[in-house]
């Protein structure tokens, strides 16, 4: 059964660049002097630090737990010293800081026994769960949603297709790719895993089909495992298919609703890379501690995919693969559509960083100077999404946030598309990006301000009860010896009175006192 | 003839009655364009409008009393909104919009003495006579009306801190270059 493929709306071809680094084998990067390891690297709460500074861990051990639903645990990537536990420069758009664990790494890399769950098949789906969220393990294609609430489809929901995504649509990126190559009876043995964790009804692995060595690594690795139930399929080449909703559409030829997720139309997605990872967890015990990164960009010495402990700074990292050749014009994390230029190398890899790209100048390509949009709508036309960015864009520079939702700003995959193709070169993304932000900034503050006025109306009738209550009192007090109603007001004036004549009497004294020591 | 008169008379009674009942069941407490600016105001309950609350303010403007562009910490686009809700003109601020505050308590130097305590119109402060007093960071509206309160002056304003949950992308700034004028 050959399966049909669909097509989504708009996309690119985009010049790839992935022969540079997709050529060379996964390398295996030392431990570095210190790692720096943020309590959060997923979507959701962050994660609750567990250790003391100057303790001793272990690789593997955790060292800051899950806090709420949507949060998954921190691991450490290596032995050594907890050095200290606290705000660091983050991989993040703002460069801004965040809570980390820093340890001083010992280089024996004594690890914590690692508990295999062998008889995964027998085990119940949520055990699978619970084990996937103690393992730490985040979706490794980039947004870095917490695995396990993907595995958890929810009671009588039914997961139709499980969709493993191999598409790695970005140019320059080939991590996936070598993943796929060297480690296809991992990437299988996870999708066997996650099906059953799922009690998913069929499951299709997609693979771009400008990485042919990966999928015949897939195919044969499937044939190994006798699973003739997963399907493996091509898919063009095209960007942004890796996007979930985007290579849905592909795949199945169902659209995912607005604002809704996968599930809705009983799809889940997960990557390769995740699947690789669900496998060392169940099969080996092994929490998310490493991942691949594709070190690349015309400034590289030898651009290639290393295999990073989670917290290796960029700095370090770079070293590690053989250093620049030459200075970049930026260093950016991710790819070059939808990746942050980092502010500093100092920041560690995390577990959504699958990317270090150091382009020069002639790469980044000339970008014109930016000219006042002519409504050529040729960014309608590439538009994933099937948006109208033109019209996002009018709104989110007019800050009329509410039209701009009125045009589903909120379902923007922020793929970068519309500014590419853009002929007046204006930043799209940056103002979508703006807008998002600012709408989120609007809701926090009203409600800060709704929970503001409660406590204040709470206040004020906490005073007038309170008010009420010494009235009655005094009412009560006056009642009974009726006539001297003004007595409690009159002793409380004596005894101030005499409080007042006793301070006097007091300082008299001390005053006496000083003088006759002169 | 007749028949038309007792159609319309009971007709007349009873839309009466369920008009009379409507009017009864569904009454509505408050005016509710009060509830609606009150919903917009950002309830720091600072009084820089003049009015002893948010509320207060929202009556006033509801009565137009007041103006609308009175509230600094609601800034432009407060006024904005009402404007827009109530079919004003937009009016420049009156007062200066500044970044979010939190009062911050230097524990070294308090003494105990509640005054603060009496002043935070949300609660937002803990503590009891002669014992230290703190200020809840998430619940402090930045209104600044425990600081003058203060006899020993320990509470200082600080701007809210900006972190990876609260950044907010920077508006583009692009400069558009003109269009090229062909030569004549």
């Amino acid at each position: 059964m050959t399966r049909t493929l669909h097509t989504f709306h708009g996309g690119l071809h985009l010049p790839e660049h992935k022969t540079e680094s997709n050529a060379r084998p996964i390398a295996v990067a030392p431990v570095p002097r210190v790692l720096v390891i943020p309590v959060q690297q997923h979507i959701g709460q962050p994660a609750k630090p567990l250790v003391q500074v100057g303790e001793r861990v272990l690789k593997g051990q955790m060292i800051a737990q899950a806090e709420g639903y949507v949060s998954v645990p921190v691991h450490a990537s290596s032995s050594g010293t907890v050095l200290a536990i606290e705000e660091r420069p983050v991989p993040h758009p703002s460069g801004l800081s965040a809570l980390c664990v820093i340890i001083e790494t010992d280089g024996e890399d004594e690890a914590v026994n690692f508990v295999p769950m062998p008889d995964w098949l027998k085990e119940d789906p949520s055990h699978l769960r619970n084990r996937v969220r103690e393992a730490g393990i985040v979706g490794l294609g980039g947004a870095g949603f917490p695995a396990y609430v993907k595995l958890n489809p929810g009671p009588r929901t039914v997961v139709d297709t499980l969709v493993i995504n191999g598409a790695e649509c970005e140019p320059y990126i080939t991590a996936d790719d070598r993943l796929m190559r060297e480690r296809a009876d991992e990437v299988i043995g996870g999708v066997r895993i996650m099906i059953h964790a799922l009690q998913a009804r069929s499951c299709v692995i997609a693979v771009e089909d400008n990485k042919p060595e990966a999928f015949v690594a897939l195919e044969e690795a499937l044939k190994r495992s006798g699973r003739s139930d997963i399907e493996l399929v091509q898919v063009p080449t095209r960007y942004p298919t890796g996007g979930e909703k985007q290579l849905i559409k592909v795949v199945t030829g169902k659209e995912v609703p607005s604002a809704g997720l996968p599930i809705a139309i009983g799809v889940v997605v997960q990557n390769v890379a995740t699947a690789a990872a669900v496998y060392r967890a169940i099969e080996k015990g092994e929490p998310l501690i490493s991942r691949i990164v594709t070190v690349t960009g015309g400034a590289v010495a030898t651009p290639h995919n290393l295999e990073v402990r989670i917290g290796t700074p960029v700095a370090d990292l770079i070293e590690f693969a053989g250093g620049l050749k030459s200075e970049p014009e930026r260093l950016v994390l991710g790819g070059p559509m939808m990746g942050i230029t980092l502010q500093s190398r100092d920041v560690p890899i995390t577990k959504t960083s699958g990317c270090v790209l150091a382009p020069v100048a002639r790469e980044l390509g000339e970008r014109g100077a930016t000219r006042a949009c002519i409504r050529c709508g040729a960014c309608a036309e590439a538009c994933p999404v099937s948006l109208l960015p033109q019209q996002l864009y009018w709104h989110a520079r007019a800050k009329d946030f509410d039209k701009a939702q009125d045009y589903k700003l909120f379902d923007c995959i922020e793929c970068g598309c519309c500014a590419y193709v853009c002929p007046s070169n204006l930043p799209l993304v940056q103002f979508f990006r703006f807008a998002k932000t600012s709408v989120w900034a609007q809701e926090r503050e009203k409600k800060k301000a709704d929970r503001a006025r409660e406590r204040h109306e709470f206040r004020q009738a906490r005073i007038e009860a309170e008010k009420a209550e010494r009235e009655a009192r005094l009412k009560k007090k006056a009642a009974p010896e009726s006539g001297s109603a003004a007595s409690p007001d009159d002793a409380k004036k004596a005894a101030i009175q005499a409080a007042l004549e006793r301070a006097k009497a007091k300082k008299a004294a001390a005053a006496a006192g000083g003088d006759s020591e002169q | 003839m007749l028949t038309a008169i007792v159609v319309f008379t009971l007709l007349a009674a009873a839309f009466g009655l369920l008009l009379g009942f409507a009017a009864v069941r569904f009454r509505v407490e408050s005016d509710p364009i009060v509830e609606k600016i009150d919903a917009m105001l950002p309830q720091t309950q600072c009084g820089q409008c003049g009015f002893a609350g948010c509320r207060p303010y929202a009556e006033a403007i509801a009565a137009g009393e007041a103006d609308i562009n009175k509230c600094p910490p609601g800034g432009e686009a407060v006024v904005m909104a009402l404007a827009d809700l109530l079919g004003r003109d937009p009016q420049p601020l009156d007062g200066e919009a500044k970044p979010k505050m939190v009062a911050v308590i230097d524990e070294n130097t308090c003494i105990g003495c509640t005054l603060c305590l009496q002043a935070c119109p949300v609660d937002a402060i803990l503590g009891a006579a002669k014992q230290m007093h703190t200020v809840i960071e998430s619940e402090c509206t930045g209104c600044e009306l425990c600081v003058s309160p203060c006899p020993v002056d320990c509470i200082r304003m600080e701007p809210v801190r900006e972190d990876i949950a609260t950044w907010k992308w920077p508006y583009p700034v692009i400069k558009v270059a003109p269009a090229k004028v062909p030569e004549a």
